[in-house]
Order: structure tokens, then sequence, then C-alpha cells
């Protein structure tokens, strides 16, 4: 126990410090901006994650959640004349309610029909924002007005990389420990087997649908941040290609693993980055080096490595 | 650890004041950015876009360059997506430290790029057609295609002339079918055009008869517009065909202005009318027409040099480029705002897409007569009667 609290520590310090060094060696604050957006797709993967890799049920929509936390604070502000802040937390709490009153009825399913009833959802949603378009602005979007906390406008990518390395510290910090509450037991004991969970005791039903919700809110809260940071929104955010990107990261990383969750996210950010310079070799590349590391490393990056080191100094 | 960045901060510092004290010793290359759909859904537009603009970047330094210094070109590929073009953008500006970007596929990642560009007060030539990239005015913002906003006073116009005033629409609902059809409704009146009934169809969908075929079915109809691009279009256009509706006149809008239209939509495309720029029907301009000898011009250097029928989206990279290159030579100097000063005194510049005129109040500098009406007939563009 005092092994796992330190570990969890460890981790939340480990992040800290990279978070805080990073800047030291970006050149220009188009790094900030690179670096930003890992944060907030981080935060929306390790939401996912604790919905896929803590109590094992997949979503192909959860760019819905997404994107209603984006428009939430684009809508909010410009037609509601509400203050982004509020615009926020009423996404959030849209994006709960939402969770919540699908999430009971399609949560019942299983494996295939559970991918298929939430990218229905994803479906949905995307295309209610770019039909709704005297709200949203339809398919090209709408902008976002700044945010502003007391009389501080928030803008510059330098800014926006310490919010959203802010949202990803505490983000991280709850996922990590929700792992060792009840709760977070409950999430893996329907991941290893359903059957066994409700033989315990465990109100499966129920620990799914929170598991639902809180990815919902994690998801929710990275898209506010993303529509802040940009200014702009548009319905790609919220559509199904999104939805797989989010599931890639996790996947990439490794199930279960917050860790794992940034560092899938800072892959699939960086490398369409880092790959312009090969031109019209960069889809194939990028494919390629998913490929390969689903291939060689089953469970995940994170996981696998960190097995290999273990069993080595073990050893 | 502590000597080389101590070191790096001296030379920067000797840099800066070395540029602030002698403005000579700057580089004698200058960087010109683009962010473009390349892939992805739009590259039908980003493509010869690219192309296009590495074609006349190469072609201009082999003169010499602008003012005494070669351009360097940095394109970069959104594939589409909006929050890539963002970030590319920001690329550009911190990065690359572009003078000037001239690109932004669509409205979509044009809206998302203007933001950077406005902060970092650096010039932005966009190639996107909806209206709202240049309205309200925004100071570090230009565009080179004609609006959906124009379209539809062209198509209005020309229906005007023939006496046809109920008009049938059915748009596409991506961002370019959206935005037209928005556009078109709000002016409609001002032409006394009644809209009797207005259909839409999904950007991916493969059969349009049952819209059509509700059209078609409206009592007093007398023409009808499909606000659209991409395949949408064609398959409207067949089964307008199918349908036996091609008694009634049909317009495209300008964002079918390119030959595979036409090949896609077969026999059924002869008699359909739409605005487009004097580039599709450049051979077939009078002598006199000030534009012939810049669209005959480009059609002929484009074509050659990629084996590629020419479309009026390249045509937009070729005048937001021309349009710097002059605002430059016209500064001679590489400060981006005062760059920006001199495209916004743009005048008469004869592109191809029309003579523009810029001023503090139109970033877009393009009027109706920008637009020709043309009309499909043996497969190919025409110019439209007027009136017939």
């Amino acid at each position: 126990m005092r092994a796992l609290v330190n570990q969890r520590f460890t981790t939340l310090a480990i992040l800290a410090v990279v978070i805080a060094v990073l800047p030291l060696i970006f050149p220009s604050s188009y790094y900030f901006r690179v670096a930003s957006l890992v944060w907030v797709s981080a935060l929306a993967a390790i939401g996912l994650n604790i919905l896929m890799g803590q109590a094992g049920q997949v979503s192909l929509g959860h760019a819905a959640f997404f994107g209603i936390g984006a428009y939430a604070v684009a809508i909010g502000p410009a037609h509601l004349g509400l203050p982004t802040w509020a615009a926020l937390l009423i996404g959030a709490l849209l994006s709960a309610a939402l969770a919540f009153l699908v999430g009971r009825p399609i949560l019942r399913l299983k494996g295939h029909y559970l991918a298929i009833a939430t990218l229905g959802l994803g479906v949905l949603v995307a295309l209610v924002i770019s039909t709704e378009s005297r709200w949203t602005g339809g398919p090209d979007g709408m902008p976002v007005a700044r945010l502003t906390l007391f009389g501080w406008r928030v803008t510059g990518s330098d800014t926006w990389y310490w919010v959203t390395g802010g949202l990803l510290l505490i983000g991280a910090w709850i996922a990590l420990n929700l792992d060792e509450t009840p709760t977070g037991r409950a999430f893996r004991a329907l991941h290893d087997s359903e059957v066994a969970a409700q033989v315990v005791g465990v109100d499966v039903a129920r620990f799914k649908l929170q598991a639902f919700v809180i990815a919902a809110v994690y998801a929710s809260l990275a898209g506010s941040a993303l529509a802040m940071m940009n200014g702009f929104i548009n319905p790609d955010q919220a559509g199904f290609l999104h939805s797989v990107e989010l599931v890639t990261m996790v996947v990439l990383g490794g199930l279960g693993s917050v860790v794992g969750s940034i560092v899938g996210a800072a892959l699939l950010v960086t490398l369409p980055q880092v790959l312009t310079v090969f031109h019209e070799y960069e889809h194939l590349l990028l494919g390629l080096i998913i490929i390969v590391s689903m291939i060689f490393m089953r469970s995940g990056i994170v996981p696998t490595l960190s097995s290999l080191f273990f069993q080595r100094t073990r050893s | 650890m502590k000597s080389p960045s101590t070191l790096k901060y001296m030379l920067a510092a000797s840099a800066i004041s070395l540029g602030f004290s002698n403005g000579a010793l700057a580089q004698d290359t200058v960087k010109i950015g683009s962010v473009l759909s390349v892939t992805g859904p739009s590259s039908f537009l980003g493509e010869p876009e690219d192309k296009t603009l590495r074609i006349y970047v190469d072609q201009i330094n082999a003169a010499g360059g602008v003012a005494g210094k070669k351009i360097e070109l940095v394109i970069y590929d959104d594939g589409g997506d909006a929050n890539k073009a963002r970030t590319f953008a920001t690329r550009l500006i911190e990065d690359d430290e572009v003078i000037a970007m001239v690109g932004g596929t669509s409205t979509g990642s044009t809206m998302a790029m203007v933001p950077v560009f406005e902060d970092a007060q650096v010039p932005f030539i966009s190639l996107a057609g909806a209206i709202e990239v240049v309205d309200p005015v925004r100071k570090f913002v230009f565009k080179t295609p004609h609006t959906d906003k124009m379209a539809c006073e062209k198509i209005f116009e020309d229906l005007k002339k023939r006496n046809l005033t109920k008009i049938g629409m059915i748009s596409g609902t991506d961002g370019f079918g959206a935005s037209m059809r928005a556009q078109c409704v709000k002016v409609a009146p001002n032409y006394g055009m009644q809209i009797v009934i207005d259909e839409t169809y999904g950007p991916r969908d493969s059969d349009m008869t049952a819209q059509l075929t509700k059209i078609k079915n409206t009592a007093g109809l007398q023409a009808v517009v499909n606000p659209g691009f991409g395949q949408g279009p064609a398959i409207v256009t067949r089964n307008y065909a199918q349908l036996g509706m091609t008694g009634t006149p049909f317009y495209q809008s300008h964002g079918v202005a390119s030959k595979s239209f036409i090949d896609l939509a077969g026999a059924a495309a002869e008699g359909v009318r739409l605005p487009a720029a004097a580039l599709l029907v450049g051979d077939k301009l009078p002598e006199s027409d000030p534009q012939k000898k810049v669209v005959t011009e480009y059609k002929k250097t484009y074509e050659s040099a990629t084996k590629q029928p020419v479309s009026t989206f390249g045509g937009h990279a070729y005048d937001g480029l021309f349009i710097l290159v002059e605002a430059m030579k016209r500064a001679n100097s590489t400060d981006p705002k005062k760059i920006r000063d001199e495209i916004e005194k743009t005048k008469g510049f004869v592109g191809t897409g029309g003579i523009v005129t810029m001023s503090a109040t139109d970033h877009l500098g393009l009027d109706l007569s920008a637009f020709r009406m043309l009309e499909i007939k043996g497969g190919d563009w025409n110019l439209a009667e007027s009136g017939s």
C-alpha cells in the first residue's frame, strides 16, 4: 500500500517536473502550442482510459462530449451572454447529464453492440452541431470568446501551456487516486469479469454508468480548454475521426495506464508535426509507426516498456 | 550547460542589435507561408493551389526574386482539419517566421487560423470562399476568391434578366453549401426572387432523386439553384436529367468550376449555367478583355507544368501570390505591417479571378463583373448570352 502511494506520488511528481522543465528547452512559442495540444488531448484520453482501461467499456463516440464542452464555451458567451467559466461548468454538467441519461440503456450492451451504440451517439451529436447553424455556425464553425478571469484575459500559447498543464496534472491526480478507491477497485473488477464482480456484490450497472459519466466530464473539460485556447471551434472536433483518435491514444499508450494516455496523446499529436518533413509519406509513416507499435507492444507502449524494465531490474 | 546558453543569448542579443542598426545585413531570402488542404476531402481545391504556388515561386526566384530577395515557400498540409491548420499557422509564425501567408483552403481552416495572424500582425491572404472571412473586415486578413454572396447575386441577376422569379433550391449541408444557401436566402428579396422550395442533401449522399422529385412537383417552379461543391452537385445534375427536368433552367455555383464536374455529370451537364471566373473561358474571351492575357498565360503555364486541366481554385492561389508580391515590391520592405498596408492599397490588379481594387473597408476588392455567367455546351464552358 505504501509503495503504491509512493508510486502514485512519483508519477505525479515526474509529470509536474516534465511540465515545468519542458519550456526551458522550447525555442519558440510554437512548441508551447504543440505541448498544450498534447496536454488537452491527454486530459480527454485519461478520462476515456478510466472508462476503457479501468472499467473495460468501449466508447467510439467520445468526441461528442469533447464537442459539447467546446461548443458550450462558444455558445454560452456568444448567444446567452454567460461568462465563459459558467459556460464551461454548464458544458461539463450537460455532458454528465447526457452520459447519465444515455449511459443507463446503452451500457447494458456489451462488446460490439456497445461500440455501435456509442458510435451512434457520437454521430448524432456531431450531426446536431453541424446542422444547427443558427447556434453553432454550421460546418464552418464559430469563434470562441477569450476566457477572462478576474479581469485577466487568458491568451497566448505560453499562458495556455500552463493552464492546460495544470488541468492535466489535476486530471491525472484524480485518475491515479481513483484507482485506489472502492470505486476504482469496482471498476477493475468489472474489467476483469462482470459476472465475478456481480457475485461479490458490485452494482455493475451503477459503476459502469459512473465510469461513463466521469469520462464524459473529462472529455467535456478538455473540449472547453481546446476551444478557449484556439478561439475558434468547428464540428470536426466532435466528429467520428476525433473519437477514433482518442481511442487510439488510449490503446496505443496502454489501457489502464494514466501515463500511457499521456504518451499516446503525445505521440498522436507530435508525430504529424515531426513527419511533415516527409511530405507525401507523412500518412504512410504515421500508420506504419502505429501498426508496428501495436504488433510489438500489444498491451500498449507504457505497460510493455515498464514490465520490460521491471523484469530487467528484478532479474 | 550554462556557458553555451549564455553564448546563445549573447549571439541572439548581438543579432538583434545588428538587425536594428543595419537592415541591409538581413538575409537575402524572405519566407512566405502557406497552409493548404493538399490531402483530405478538400484536396481538389488544395492540390492545384499547392502546385500553383510552387510553380510561380520557382518562376519568381528564377527571375531574380522580389526586390532582390529570393522567396522561400513553406507549405504545410492540414488534411482538411481546422485544428491542425491552426497548429501549422502557429508554426509558420513562431518557428518559420514568415512575413506573410497565402493559403487557407477552406473557410473552416481559414477561420481557425485568422486569430493567429491577427495576433501576430502578419498579413494573411485566404483562398477560402465564404464571405465571413472578410466581413467584418479584419486588419490583416484578405482573400482572393469571389464570395458565395456574389455568386447568388450573379445567378439572381441572370434569372431576373430571363424573367424567372420563382426558384427552388437544393443545397449541400457541407460548409460551402450551407454558407451559400444562407447568403442566397438573404439576398433573394433584393432581386425579387421567391424561393418556393428549399431542400438539402448530405455531402456524401449518392442519390438526390427524392429531394428533386419534391422540387419538380412544386407548383410555379421556374428555375433551380444548387449551391454545393465536390461530387454532390454532379449527382444532383445527373438526377436532374434522369427526372426529365432539363426543361427548367438549372444553375450550379462557382464551387463546381473545374473540368471534373463536366466529366462526372456527363451529358446531363448540358445547358447548366453557373457563375465563374474568366479563367475557365480564357480562349473564348474577346481580345479586348483586360483579363485575357493573364488567364491564358496562367492556363498555359499551369497546364504545361502539371499536365492537368486548369481550375479556378489554383487561380485563386495565383492571385493571392501576385497581390502579395506586388505589395512587397511597392513596400520595398519585408516588414509585415508595411506589406499589409500595401496589400490594402492594391488597385486595378488584373488576376485570374477578376480585377482587384481593395480598400480599408473591402479586403476582397472584386465586384460582380468579376463573375462571368457560363453555360455548359458540348462538354465545355461557354459564355452564356445574358438575357437569353
